[in-house]
């Protein structure tokens, strides 16, 4: 494993556990508590992130903003990749019309839309809030692992075990689950933490938009656009949470380039 | 020529089920609001009389089957709503900020093209070396950036410090500098791996060898025959990133405060003005299914092996 990937792992399990102790590390009411008299005010010894533009302590709203950002990441890639499998799997295996229709049609209407295009038009539909988010970031999310598994399934399929199994009297459920899933787990999981890296960015994007998750929850890309107006007097403010998605994102990124490498030495060497 | 005709129109017949599909998208999104959009749009404090006039001329008041075909008509006849409150019409609303979006997309476009295109190649005839690592981690740190971290970051720097451009609006070509840098980044990122990944593809090939056996320098060897093929594969991600690049407008614009139809489909939502949001949707929506069939034909022309169908 190359160091950059070694270090993807680090950082993103640092991530995790950031999100998963943050009620140890700092309380909800540091998180939401204002003073408006020490608003702006630059990193010190007691707020070492400073404090943002209600006196909020910037650093606990950041551990809160870890929160949203991995629950949005995760469930965004566990939903994505739940649909993708089954449709691209069903898609793949069963080839002809179901195969036309799926990835002749809909992938490429799907396709057709820049994903973050339609994300914003749900969520502006629909309104926003975190469940909404993860809708939204799913359905746009689901086609590059659809596409991955029907290309898995075409392949698989024509393998001379499938055909012996089947010959056997193996069923198309057994097929799948016992040869096509497997041998597709790598470039899966490759696919995963590029998605996970992608929906962390999408809904940093979403939320700078106002369209991610409401108040009084902290994000980090909504914690940069409330601060708007203040960009350049407390550059702080914009700083630290936009250090913290590129760190999120450039982990994960670190990661799926590893892995695919790892995988496919072929591919980009 | 006749060939040509016709694979141009049957890659255009393709292209009609995607555009259907993507503008009844388009449709069905007003019908996901959760209760009624016109009583959204009106508010709560509206009186039943106002709620039904808003609603009339929404056009929710009549079947779904009608307010699908008013909405096709309406396509086509260029009459894309008006906003029920202050009358302004959706396409000359759209059409006054669609050159601006385009601008900027462009000017990202051939800067990352002007970035990608030396750093791809270098990296790949530097392969295994120092600088290829460095290009790699360049890379992945240009894909992990937002853009809304970045740009914040070089007004600080190139406006407010140094004073070399306007902090954000569109006076001129200084203004546009630092919009179409922050966008051009991540595309920038991207394109460096595509060509240095087509770069190595194309060196191993036996014209390579042979070029050089002639005792061709290695400079015309790379950008007179290597590139010349290399960048083939390039083309179709060009046309895929542009649309990358029309959606990832939308942050950019929001932060310059850019006016092209990313920030205007921000204003249209906070403003709950449905049709106008629609309509920018639909907008962007074509403009990357239109550049993206017009890229198979160019990349049908660099590679006349390569069939359009």
């Amino acid at each position: 494993m190359s160091p950059i990937t070694k270090a993807g792992f680090v950082i993103a399990g640092s991530l995790v556990m950031l999100a998963a102790l943050s009620p140890l590390l700092a309380s909800w009411d540091t998180v939401q508590r204002q003073e408006l008299t020490a608003r702006l005010e630059a990193p010190d010894s007691h707020h070492l992130l400073g404090r943002d533009q209600l006196g909020r302590d910037l650093a606990a709203r950041i551990i809160y903003g870890a929160r949203v950002s991995m629950l949005v990441g995760i469930s965004v890639v566990a939903i994505s990749s739940v649909l993708g499998v089954i449709i691209g799997v069903f898609s793949g295996y069963k080839g002809g019309w179901t195969d036309r229709i799926f990835s002749g049609f809909l992938f490429n209407v799907f396709m057709s839309f820049p994903g973050i295009l339609l994300a914003i038009a749900m969520v502006a539909f629909l309104g926003p809030s975190i469940k909404n988010l993860i809708i939204a970031l799913s359905v746009i999310g689901w086609v590059g692992y659809a596409r991955l598994m029907r290309a898995q399934a075409l392949k698989v399929r024509e393998f001379d075990f499938v055909t012996a199994a089947r010959a056997l009297g193996a069923g198309d459920f057994h097929i799948i689950i016992k040869h096509i899933l497997p041998n597709s787990i790598q470039p899966l999981i490759v696919q995963a933490s590029l998605g996970m890296a992608g929906a962390i960015l999408a809904e940093a994007g979403m939320s700078f938009l106002g369209l991610g998750v409401p108040e009084p929850t902290p994000s980090w890309g909504k914690m940069i656009d409330d601060s708007r107006e203040f960009w350049f007097t407390a550059p702080h403010l914009f700083i630290f949470p936009g250090l913290m998605i590129a760190l999120a994102v450039l982990s994960f990124n670190f990661i799926g380039d590893g892995l695919r490498e790892r995988l496919d030495p072929k591919q980009d060497r | 020529m006749r060939a040509l005709v016709l694979g141009a129109l049957r890659r255009i017949a393709i292209t009609i089920p995607v555009l259907w599909a993507v503008a009844s998208l388009v449709f069905l999104l007003i019908h996901i609001v959760p209760g009624d959009p016109a009583r959204q749009l009106v508010g709560e404090n509206a009186t039943e009389d106002q709620y039904q006039a808003v609603r009339r001329e929404m056009g929710l008041d009549k079947p779904l089957g009608a307010q699908y075909l008013n909405y096709w008509q309406g396509l086509f006849k260029g009459d894309w709503g008006e906003n029920p409150v202050t009358r302004q019409k959706t396409l000359t609303r759209i059409a006054a900020r669609y050159p601006a979006t385009l601008q900027l997309a462009t000017a990202s476009l051939l800067l990352a093209i002007l970035i990608s295109i030396p750093l791809g190649v270098t990296a790949a005839t530097h392969r295994g070396s120092m600088i290829d690592g460095i290009s790699t981690l360049a890379a992945l740190l240009g894909i992990s950036l937002p853009s809304f971290a970045l740009g914040p970051l070089l007004i600080l720097v190139f406006s407010v410090q140094l004073g070399f451009t306007p902090v954000s609006g569109s006076s001129g070509i200084a203004s546009l500098v630092l919009p179409a840098v922050t966008l051009a980044v991540a595309m920038s990122a991207i394109l460096t791996r595509v060509i240095r990944s087509s770069v190595i593809e194309e060196l191993g090939e036996d014209y390579v060898r042979t070029a050089r056996a002639k005792g061709l320098p290695e400079s015309r060897v790379i950008y007179k025959h290597v590139l010349k093929n290399g960048l083939i594969p390039v083309v179709t991600v060009l046309g895929l990133q542009f649309g990358v690049l029309l959606a990832g407008a939308i942050i950019t614009e929001r932060i310059f405060s850019w006016p092209g139809v990313g920030s205007l489909l921000i204003d249209s939502i906070n403003e709950r003005d449905y049709k106008l949001t629609q309509g920018c949707i639909l907008v962007i929506a074509l403009t990357y299914v239109a550049v993206n069939t017009a890229t198979d034909f160019v990349y049908r022309f660099l590679d006349p092996r390569i069939k359009l169908d």
